[in-house]
Formats: C-alpha cells, sequence, structure tokens
C-alpha cells in the first residue's frame, strides 16, 4: 500500500479527499487559514485575488445545492472561474463512465474538480487518475468522507470553544450512513478531543465504531451527560421505509434533541448540525432556533474553510 | 513418446513424501517414479535439477473453460485440471452446452476441464436442471455459482434429488438477504472507509441452512469459498459429526484480510469479502487441520475496465490462476509446513473431492506434472500475465515458486525457457 494519496511526497495537502491520515497540523493550518478569510467575507468588496484565472469545476453526480452552492461562492470570492456540472443528468446517464468524464474535463484546463458522488471512495478513484496539476476537493462521497463539513464544524467548534483538548463531544443520530459522522470523528480525534461519543440505535451504528476511537451509547440521555458539543446528523426520510427503523415518531422520542435533553449536556454546550434539518425528527424547533445553537454560523463558516482549502491546494505558494 | 523429467525433488502430495529421482512418462501415462523402469530410453528430457516435480494442480473454480488465452494461463500456472463454475453465458444447463465446453477445452489444448452443472434451470433458483443427464454430459457436480438459492424448499428439493444419484451438489453459503448491497466485510474497515458490509452472519446463516438440509438428505456437499472463522469452526463440527461435505476456500483469502483494501482498492474487491484478520487466520488453520480440503484460485478474468470504477460499482473478482502454486508455497513458508503437505489442497485433496482422475504422481496415473522452482521469486505484475484478466490484489508483491513445465497427459503444454 502507498502513502496517504492526498498529500505530497514533502507532506503538503494536494489533494483533499479525507480527514483521515491528515496530520492535526494540515488541520490547523486550514482553519487559521480560514480564519484570515471570514474577514473577507465581512467586507464590502469580498473577492481576494488568489485563484484567478484558475478553474475550479463543480462536478457533482449526486444532486446537492446548498454544498455545491458554498463552494461556488467560495471559489469566486477567490475569484476564480467556475463551472458547475450536474452529471447526475447528463453523461453517465449516457453510459459514459466516471474516469472518462473526468478526462474530458481534465481536456478543458481543469486546475480543480470538487466533486461529489453517491459511491464511498469515488473522490480517490478520481485523484488516482488526474494529472499531477489538478487538485481534488471530496465534497462528499458515499458514506465515506465530507471533508470540508467536519473542517467547518471544527472552526465552529474551535469559534466557541477556543480549544479541543478538554472537550467531550456527542454525535447524535444515523451514524452508519453518514459521510459527516465520518469525517468530524477523524477530525475529532486527530485535533485531539479527549472524548467522542456516538449516540444512535444499534441498527444506526457501524460494526466496531469505537476503533475509530469513539464511545458508543445507545441511550440519549446518558450519552449526552455533560457533553459541550453536540453535533446531530440528518436522518433521511429514506431510512424508514426499511427495517432500521420502526417510525419517525420513535425516532424522535429516543433520539431526537429537546431542549429536555439538551439541558442533560453542561449548560454552555453548543448544538450543531450539517443541514438540512428535519425538525421534529432529529432535533425540535425551539432547540434548532434556540441561544444554543451554532447552525447558522455553521454555514456562514462553510464558506471561509472551502475558501482555505481551495486556496492551500491551488493558490500561488509563499 | 517417452519423456524423462530428470533428477528433481518428487512431490507425492497424496503419500506426503518427497525424494529426489526420475520420472518416467511414456504414452501420456506415468511409468516411472524415482527411477525410469529397466530398457525405458526417452526420447526428450526434462533437466530438474534444483526444482520439484508435483501432480499437476487441481483447481476447484477457475473460469478458463472456452478461451485460448485463459487455458495457457491455466498451463502457466502449473494447473492441469479445473473445475469449471456453471455460471457461465448462458448458464451450464443443458448437456449440449457441457459438451460444447468440454470439446472448445480439447481444441485449446491446456488443462482438463470439468464443468459442473446448474443446480436449477438458468440458475434461476426455481427449477431444477436435469442432473442425471448433465451428469452423463460430463459433469462432476452442481452448483449456482454466485448466484445463491433464496428459496429453502429449492435447495432441499435439489439435494434430495442429487442424493438419489449420488451427485455432489456445490454451494456458496451466502444468504442474500444478508449480503445484498453489501461490498466489504462489516468491519471495521468497512466502517472506516463507509463501505456498506456483509456481515459474518451472511455465511454462517447460509451454511446452517445447508448443513440441516444435508444432514435430512444425506446430499453429498462441497462448500465453496469459505470465508470467516465463524464458518470453519461450522464446517470443523459438521465434518466431525460425519456429515458428508468438503469445503474449499480461494487463495487469496488464505493471505489477504480487509486491511489490503487500504484506500479503496478494488482490486480487492471479492467474493466472498476479504474479512478480518482473525478469519484469514482460523482459514489458515482449517486447510493445516484438514477442515478446508482444498486452496482454488477462483480465477476470473475481467475486463480491464471492469476495476476502474468506484470500489462499490467495480466488478469483483481477480485473475489468479497463475498465482495459485505462488500463493501456496508461500502460505507453507509463512506457516513453516512441509511443501508436501501444502501442495496436497491443490492436487490430492481438490482431485478426491471431485473424483477426477489427478493429484498424485504413481506409476499407471495420467501423466498431468508441474515442474517448479520453489526458491525462484517473482514480482507480481498483471499486465503480465498471461490471462487477459490483468487485475489481481497481488499487484507488485514479491512471491516465491515459478513453474518451469507443465504437462498434461505427458504432452509439455507449458514450458518456461
Amino acid at each position: 500500500m502507498t502513502g496517504n494519496p492526498q498529500l505530497t511526497p514533502e507532506g503538503r495537502l494536494r489533494h483533499l479527499l479525507s480527514i483521515e491520515g491528515l496530520p492535526a497540523q494540515i488541520l490547523v493550518q486550514i482553519l487559521d487559514t480560514a480564519g484570515s478569510f471570514v474577514s473577507v467575507t465581512d467586507r464590502e468588496v469580498k473577492k481576494v485575488p488568489l485563484l484567478r484565472g484558475r478553474s475550479i469545476f463543480n462536478l457533482f453526480f449526486e444532486p446537492s445545492t446548498r454544498t455545491r452552492t458554498t463552494f461556488e461562492i467560495a471559489a469566486k470570492r477567490l475569484s476564480a472561474d467556475v463551472i458547475n456540472l450536474n452529471i447526475a443528468t447528463s453523461s453517465q446517464t449516457k453510459g459514459e463512465t466516471l474516469l472518462d468524464t473526468v478526462a474530458n474535463l481534465a481536456a478543458m484546463n481543469a486546475d480543480m474538480f470538487v466533486v461529489r458522488h453517491s459511491q464511498s471512495g469515488a473522490a480517490h478513484l478520481i485523484a488516482r487518475h488526474v494529472g499531477p496539476h489538478i487538485h481534488v476537493v471530496n465534497a462528499g462521497d458515499g458514506r465515506h468522507a465530507h471533508p470540508t463539513q467536519a473542517l467547518l464544524d471544527m472552526f465552529t467548534i474551535r469559534h466557541y470553544k477556543g480549544e479541543f483538548s478538554r472537550l467531550r463531544v456527542a454525535i447524535v443520530g444515523d451514524v452508519l450512513h453518514s459521510r459527516v459522522a465520518r469525517s468530524e470523528i477523524h477530525a475529532l480525534t486527530t485535533l485531539g478531543v479527549p472524548e467522542v461519543r456516538v449516540i444512535g440505535p444499534r441498527t444506526l451504528i457501524p460494526a466496531q465504531v469505537e476503533r475509530l476511537g469513539v464511545r458508543v451509547f445507545h441511550d440519549m440521555s446518558e450519552g449526552l451527560r455533560e457533553a459541550d458539543v453536540v453535533m446531530m446528523l440528518r436522518l433521511q426520510n429514506e431510512r424508514m421505509d426499511g427495517a432500521l427503523l420502526p417510525s419517525a415518531q420513535e425516532y424522535f422520542r429516543c433520539y431526537g434533541l429537546t431542549a429536555e435533553k439538551l439541558a442533560l449536556a453542561r449548560p454552555d454546550a453548543i448544538v450543531m448540525h450539517p443541514g438540512p434539518m428535519n425538525r421534529g425528527v432529529e432535533i425540535e424547533s425551539a432547540v434548532a432556533d434556540g441561544a444554543q445553537s451554532v447552525i447558522l454560523p455553521q454555514v456562514t463558516f462553510g464558506i471561509a474553510v472551502r475558501m482555505a482549502v481551495m486556496s492551500m491546494l491551488a493558490g500561488k505558494q509563499g | 513418446m517417452k519423456l524423462l523429467i530428470r533428477n528433481g525433488t518428487l512431490i507425492d502430495p497424496l503419500a506426503s513424501s518427497q525424494q529426489r529421482g526420475d520420472l518416467a512418462v511414456a504414452d501420456g501415462h506415468i511409468v516411472g517414479v524415482g527411477a525410469a523402469p529397466d530398457g525405458f530410453t526417452a526420447e526428450q528430457t526434462i533437466d530438474a535439477t534444483g526444482l520439484h516435480v508435483c501432480p499437476g494442480l487441481v483447481d476447484l473454480c477457475a473460469r478458463v473453460a472456452g478461451s485460448e488465452g485463459e487455458a495457457r494461463a491455466a498451463a502457466v500456472g502449473g494447473v492441469t485440471s479445473v473445475v469449471c463454475p456453471p455460471d457461465t453465458d448462458p448458464p451450464l444447463d443443458e448437456p449440449g452446452l457441457v459438451e460444447r465446453l468440454a470439446a472448445s477445452a480439447r481444441i485449446h489444448g491446456g488443462p482438463r476441464v470439468y464443468p459442473l452443472g446448474a443446480l436449477t434451470q438458468g440458475l434461476k433458483g426455481e427449477r431444477l436442471s436435469e442432473m442425471a443427464e448433465l451428469h452423463a454430459a460430463g459433469c462432476v457436480g452442481f452448483g449456482q455459482g454466485d448466484t445463491p438459492l433464496r428459496d429453502h424448499r429449492v435447495l432441499q428439493r435439489a439435494l434430495q434429488y442429487a442424493a438419489t444419484f449420488d451427485l455432489s451438489v456445490w454451494l456458496r453459503p451466502q444468504d442474500r438477504s444478508l449480503a445484498a448491497g453489501g461490498v466489504a466485510h462489516d468491519g471495521e474497515v468497512a466502517t472506516r472507509l463507509g463501505l456498506p458490509g456483509i456481515p459474518v452472519s451472511a455465511e454462517t446463516v447460509a451454511l446452517a441452512s445447508i448443513l440441516i438440509l444435508a444432514r435430512e438428505t444425506g446430499a453429498r456437499v462441497h462448500l465453496c469459498r469459505l470465508s470467516s472463522a465463524e464458518g470453519v469452526a461450522m464446517v470443523r463440527a459438521a465434518k466431525r459429526e460425519g456429515l458428508r461435505i468438503s469445503c474449499d476456500v480461494s487463495a487469496a483469502h488464505v493471505h489477504l484480510t480487509e486491511m489490503d483494501i487500504g484506500f479503496f482498492d478494488s482490486r480487492c474487491n471479492l467474493v466472498p469479502p476479504l474479512r478480518a484478520v482473525r478469519d484469514r487466520d482460523a482459514l489458515r488453520a482449517g486447510i493445516v487441520d484438514g477442515t478446508i480440503d482444498a486452496v482454488c484460485s477462483d480465477h476470473i478474468a475481467l475486463a480491464e475496465d471492469a476495476k476502474e470504477m468506484p470500489f462499490g460499482e467495480s466488478v469483483p473478482g481477480a485473475s489468479a490462476v497463475e498465482l495459485l502454486l505462488s500463493l501456496v508455497v508461500k502460505f507453507a513458508r509463512d506457516a513453516s509446513l512441509e511443501l508436501p503437505a501444502v501442495l496436497a489442497a491443490v492436487t490430492a485433496r481438490p482431485a478426491a473431492m471431485a473424483g477426477l482422475p489427478a493429484g498424485t504422481l504413481r506409476a499407471g496415473e495420467p501423466a498431468d506434472v508441474c515442474v517448479f522452482d520453489a526458491g525462484a521469486w517473482w514480482r507480481v505484475d498483471g499486465t503480465a500475465l498471461q490471462s487477459s484478466g490483468k487485475s489481481t490484489p497481488f499487484q507488485g508483491v514479491e512471491l516465491p515458486a515459478r513453474v518451469r513445465h507443465t504437462l498434461v497427459s505427458g504432452r509439455v503444454v507449458h514450458c518456461a525457457s
């Protein structure tokens, strides 16, 4: 097996495919860089010229409005040219393979691909097959990873909590199907969070997840006790179709975040959610819109974090 | 035609012995082991000094029939007898198809081909195939390939019917519903990579059903491609009980685990999935104690782009028939086992299990022979394989043992010059 495919031999970031395998120092560097961009987004002229003349292709093999939009805004604030492609509705249905599609786009002098795909590992596959000057950013692959989401979550936590080394963080919900949860777990453990908990029914907790360095709880009240950060996961509607869960009502009863349950966490605990939320399924409105919620700031920070990642990958060095 | 293989280390796995000596072949048969018979004059001589001479390999699962290139790949791998699974296109459910396959194998002149018939028509799992007739056409057993039955009643009937004629039924234990959607062992690596998992219970639930019905019907059952420690334990107990069962494992599973998937290496997308280290170790122990009768290649030649996809969309399987001997010799070295005992798992044991006239070096037997250099190490390079399938999870790995000569019925079908 070769080394981490997202680092250059010198240990610099070449692609952003997953949080796993990235040293803490690179994560901190991304967060610090993002910090410098937060002020940019507050300015009247919101643009910096770091990626002027660069072409960034948003390759979305799976529909997404929100993530694609934040990547687009981030790229434009860096002065890059952005091309959006919803491939779910074009070439793939005509039988072109993933790698053919990518090869064709690479031939149009792309500098960066921002990729979302329903299959775990799709971004790794693309990264293995692009030329050395092209950078790949994983914007979500199957159940595997969503590294920029995890990074913006880390940015948010650092913004509100200062440091990672004394925190107790609880991740609640459908961990099994969640690329967000996997990336969050790696980011939190890499940044030195001493206790990461996952909370959910046994049907939604993946096998041997404790090997990723987390404590597993099936009782939400127990899992939330004394938590500093509560990270809720989205529950997809289709999870109700099979035998994973009996109903949305029962899920909310056992694993939905209510003000009452949140009171078990530390009084200054923050509540996060990657969006889009299912109010009344995984979280009640009073909490989502409450004083402890940092869900909207997460979205704002997401742009700065994506600017940081893209500028570190494709910006002029120095 | 008289041929003498001189001065090699002769291995007879059946007798678990090795001795230095000559092997004499005349008219397609072995006529002298250790020394040539009196008055034997060789027309052709192979110098086997420093080499091992063993029976040609018996591979219980390799999709090599019907293709000259794949037949050559088998010869390069020292394989002289091959059992072909029935999941060809179309499936082997008619005598005509079986005869055509056998005929094309004869034309290609590679290894002997022993087809498995489809257990059910079209492998659909609904109606039984004409087993008696297919057996008469040359099928050595009946199976479902990689399409497990979903209906226990059909399985029960198929076993009953096969038992009527004492035909063996070859089944890969996999419960369809438990395996549905999965692409990797439901363990640490699948969790880390976000790959949908196939739990061990997909194997053991199916295995329990098969064992119960085998006990009830008295059918002879061969279990294909075990993958889990629990599965090995169940087979061990069933054999102790006296059920007429046998089983095999693929050579890849003797060496690899889920960890080898690394960053989504689709070359490691195999069926059954590569499992945990403890499973791999249990499979190895099963070979050593005889619970597992045979090691097969599970060879399939896939088109090049079959693996150039995200892991979960890539086509499972690997090019393996040319690696079988090396992987078995490597296992012997890793586990500090005697070569004859380990080679039995690719010669005498599978031959006895499938009732094939192969797997031993004895005077009077057909001269199917493999001459190899156990000390020759080589680096696996998929593109250099004879097979049209270039994908192997062992890409770049250094392996011992290279085949120098392969004989089928005394005819040299492979000679590495």
